[in-house]
């Protein structure tokens, strides 16, 4: 009874605020997952000028410029795409469009300064083709090159803008056993590195070898308002990332992570977060002979934090299968969606990512269970607006799905 | 003379047959087990049915009975309420054991990439059958595979269907009586990789004249043979009637076999149709292209691998009887693949004749071939076309036994063929579906949960004890 009587004063608190002017949408019987570890519920959500106002049982006394019945469907905020180069490589062979990584530069230096940032663009097909699968943001990748440390991005939303950045500063460092050997030869020379250009966050400028003093700053900056995501796999690398961490007082996550149910306790412990692809489960190096399909269900166990990552930047709407694949591997359901919607931007300091009064409405209804492959985005909302669905590949698909051709393809225009 | 005459014919019939001697033999047999009923399941056949609440009865492994009929005291009963029944399923293209994990340089053995006419190698000699991928295809239902070689060369060699099953060998994995593939690709692999070294082909007119003279050659190569064997074919008439022994002894003189070329061998075993043609293409126009080609020298092209454009030419495929073996969601790690769309294998399986296969190329993807076909299936539907799933299991099975030639073996649950057979957990078109029991040849082969089921190869055996649990 009380529920229902606040249920009636929200709703006439709203209709007192509405304007003439302001742009409503109005989602009625979602199965909403607010974007934590709850089970989903039946609710209402009401949206005004880009912003949720409010989500309850029943909102029915609302009119809106718009009302879609979600008959039941899931509704869940826009997802989190992983680790990507989206909007910073266009196609992944042609070098010239891929912008995501710092290779034979002159100068010999680490540039933790280099920020793949300066190199987005919304306009990539690859943006609004995974959009339309029902992701809502991503985070952008300075992809190993030749240089221990990668160089940096952030947190970027897939509403269009060619500066929709958010959060900390993400600073990539890559301590695997692949970059090892092109890196001086042994993973023993990244940590020689690393310490030597921590070191000489303590030294003059003039003084500086590894590092310029540009980079210096970037480094300082990083340490201590960004985070670190470090690239391991290996039980041992992973403690040993940890222990650098502890030393240098960093905010760190470590993507990859095949062997980390091996060191669960110690990642538990310290409470840094992994991300890795649910999907690793063979020995494809020596960096990961531990690789198996309930690593995320142990580490979960143990109480660490998870999030997950593909490796994909063109495929990355393959995600919600990886988070599936986690939770078909004994993984709860609500730790995955959480995973796969609030948490990264908690992690990475960006806009709030859940389904609540107040936060932005970047969300998007489901035919289906989101992480199944039975699945797919019906409608994806990006600030309150209904996406057009529309990206290269659904308009090829207009051009060919008609069998009559008259003058032929070239002139189906959708 | 006369005592000569039948020796001379023999050793000619010799020298014929000699040519065509079978090399490395498969030694694959399986063992022999109790009679399985897999009971009161959802039984997708494999070609284009479904059976709601049946039993599948496998005996002397074959598929004895889909349905109803009669079960041996001793057979072994399962209850499959609830749970699904498919063929085994059959990857057409696979690298396993030609770039095995760990992928370790040393391993990788799949393009032999110093010439782009490489027809004389055989993936089959580079298969590491301790590749750890194979048991984890077997833990996603996999009982049938193709290894092909790369993509690096225009002919990159012959490609090898194998069985499923743990071996030392890969002729202990070798799909009795299953016909060689030959893998040729078509496009910027080829190009890039011989341009890149100022060789030919580095352009696409490059690759397809390239094609055409290693064709010609063949042609030839197969007229010297036919020539011979024939001549040979003649004069064991002549000695076996009245002839003179002298034009004997000239037949045999003019009719020195043609020196054996393993390259020309392979060519001319695909010109012949004796070995399946599987081309590595993506772009639309040069499919059309390839498919003018194979009309010029008179061969079939088998299987289009890749395909990301194959939806844009569907119902050139379905008239020629080619089949599209494709991904359901990979595009845009080349311009080549710029334009793949999720319903590729969905408009591919649609016109009449049209033979849509999911493939993997991916020690990941051959894990979960299921769920490729499950996204597949779901764009196919979304895009309006109505693909149930006794529609859709063909993609992974039926069809892709067609495209390596074993469909009269394997690949439907048609009584008579062999007993591969996957038993899941749910409906397997879901990323919750596991494969609960995998049959290949009537034998459990794998057992969800139970180790003495759960194969290990050399490599794994012994790892991470190093360091004090």
């Amino acid at each position: 009874m009380k529920s229902t009587l606040k249920q009636w004063l929200m709703v006439a608190t709203l209709l007192a605020t509405m304007t003439v002017q302001a742009e409503s949408l109005l989602i009625t019987h979602g199965s909403v997952h607010i974007g934590d570890e709850s089970a989903a519920t039946v609710q209402d959500i009401y949206i005004e000028d880009g912003v949720i106002e409010a989500v309850s049982a029943d909102l029915s006394a609302l009119t809106a410029d718009r009302i879609i019945d979600a008959g039941g469907r899931p509704v869940t905020p826009a997802l989190f795409a992983g680790i990507t180069a989206l909007g910073l490589s266009e196609i992944g062979m042609v070098y010239e469009a891929v912008d995501s990584r710092l290779n034979e530069l002159y100068t010999g230096l680490m540039h933790p300064e280099f920020d793949v940032r300066a190199a987005y663009n919304p306009h990539s097909s690859v943006v609004p083709i995974t959009r339309v699968e029902g992701y809502g943001y991503t985070l952008l990748v300075a992809a190993p090159g030749d240089r221990t440390l990668s160089g940096q991005g952030s947190l970027v939303r897939f509403d269009g803008g060619f500066d929709s950045f958010e959060g900390d500063t993400s600073l990539f460092v890559n301590v695997d056993g692949y970059s090892g050997n092109k890196i001086g030869g042994s993973r023993a020379a990244h940590w020689m590195l690393l310490n030597s250009a921590f070191a000489e966050l303590s030294v003059a400028d003039d003084d500086l070898t590894l590092i310029s003093a540009r980079g210096k700053a970037a480094l300082k900056s990083a340490r201590r308002d960004g985070i670190f995501v470090f690239r391991a796999n290996r039980a041992s690398d992973i403690l040993q990332t940890l222990a650098f961490v502890k030393e240098h007082e960093l905010r760190a996550v470590i993507s990859g992570a095949q062997e980390a149910w091996l060191v669960k306790e110690a990642l538990a412990g310290t409470g840094v977060p992994v991300m890795i692809n649910a999907l690793d489960n063979l020995p494809g190096s020596f960096d990961a002979l531990g690789a198996r399909l309930d690593n995320a269900a142990l580490l979960n166990e143990a109480g660490v934090t998870l999030l997950f990552t593909s490796g994909e930047t063109h495929n990355a709407r393959k995600l919600r299968q990886v988070a599936g694949s986690a939770v078909a591997n004994g993984l709860p359901h609500g730790v995955a969606m959480a995973a796969m919607t609030s948490l990264p931007a908690e992690i990475f300091g960006g806009q709030p990512r859940m389904i609540a009064p107040g936060l932005r409405a970047d969300l998007v209804i489901w035919s289906g269970d989101p992480l199944d492959v039975n699945a797919a985005a019906d409608q994806v909302i990006i600030d309150g607006r209904l996406d057009s669905m529309k990206s290269r590949q659904t308009q090829l698909l207009e051009r060919y799905l008609p069998s009559e051709t008259g003058l032929g393809r070239a002139y189906i225009n959708p | 003379m006369e005592r000569i005459l039948p020796f001379l014919a023999g050793l000619l019939a010799c020298l014929a047959l000699k040519a065509y001697a079978e090399a490395f033999p498969s030694t694959y047999q399986a063992p022999t087990g109790p009679p399985i009923l897999l009971q009161n399941a959802t039984v997708l056949t494999g070609d284009g049915q479904r059976l709601d609440n049946a039993s599948v009865y496998l005996a002397d492994g074959k598929v004895a009975w889909v349905g109803k009929g009669d079960v041996a005291a001793h057979a072994r009963v399962v209850d499959a309420t609830d749970q699904w029944v498919t063929p085994g399923l059959i990857d057409v293209h696979s690298h396993l054991g030609v770039y095995p994990s760990p992928g370790v340089a040393a391993h990788s053995d799949g393009n032999e990439a110093t010439a782009p006419v490489t027809a004389e190698v055989w993936a089959e000699h580079s298969v590491w059958p301790q590749d750890p991928g194979f048991t984890r295809a077997l833990a996603g239902g996999v009982t049938a595979l193709q290894i092909l070689p790369g993509s690096a060369n225009l002919f990159g060699g012959r490609g090898v269907t194998l069985k499923n099953v743990p071996s030392i060998s890969y002729q202990g994995m070798k799909f009795p009586d299953a016909p060689y593939g030959l893998k040729m690709a078509c496009g910027e692999n080829p190009k890039r990789v011989y341009g890149g070294r100022n060789q030919a082909p580095s352009t696409r007119m490059g690759n397809v004249a390239a094609y055409r003279s290693a064709w010609i050659r063949a042609q030839r190569y197969q007229a010297d043979w036919d020539r011979y064997n024939e001549a040979v074919t003649d004069a064991a008439a002549a000695a076996e009637g009245d002839s003179s022994g002298a034009s004997v002894a000239s037949a045999l003189l003019t009719n020195t076999p043609p020196r054996r070329n393993l390259e020309l061998d392979t060519l001319a075993g695909a010109l012949r149709g004796d070995i399946l043609v599987h081309m590595h293409c993506y772009r639309a126009d040069e499919m059309l292209t390839i498919l003018d080609m194979a009309e010029e020298f008179g061969y079939r092209v088998g299987t289009f691998h890749h395909g990301v454009e194959a939806y844009k030419v569907a119902d050139e495929l379905a008239s020629n009887g080619v089949c599209g073996a494709l991904w359901a969601d990979w595009w845009g790690f080349k311009i080549e693949a710029y334009d793949g769309i999720q319903e590729n294998i969905a408009l591919v399986d649609r016109p009449e004749g049209g033979c849509a296969i999911v493939h993997s190329d991916s020690d990941e993807g051959i894990q979960r071939l299921n769920q490729e076909a499950a996204k597949a299936m779901l764009r196919g539907n979304r895009a309006g076309l109505d693909i149930p799933p006794e529609r859709a299991i063909r993609w992974i099975t039926s069809n892709a036994a067609k495209s390596l030639g074993i469909d009269d073996q394997t690949g439907s649950l048609a009584a008579g063929k062999m007993a591969d057979v996957v038993l899941w957990n749910q409906d397997p078109f879901s990323v919750y579906a596991k494969p609960l029991q995998v049959y290949i040849d009537g034998v459990l082969r794998f057992e969800l949960g139970n180790p003495a089921l759960n194969p290990q190869s050399d490599f794994e055996l012994g790892q991470l004890l190093g360091a004090t649990q």
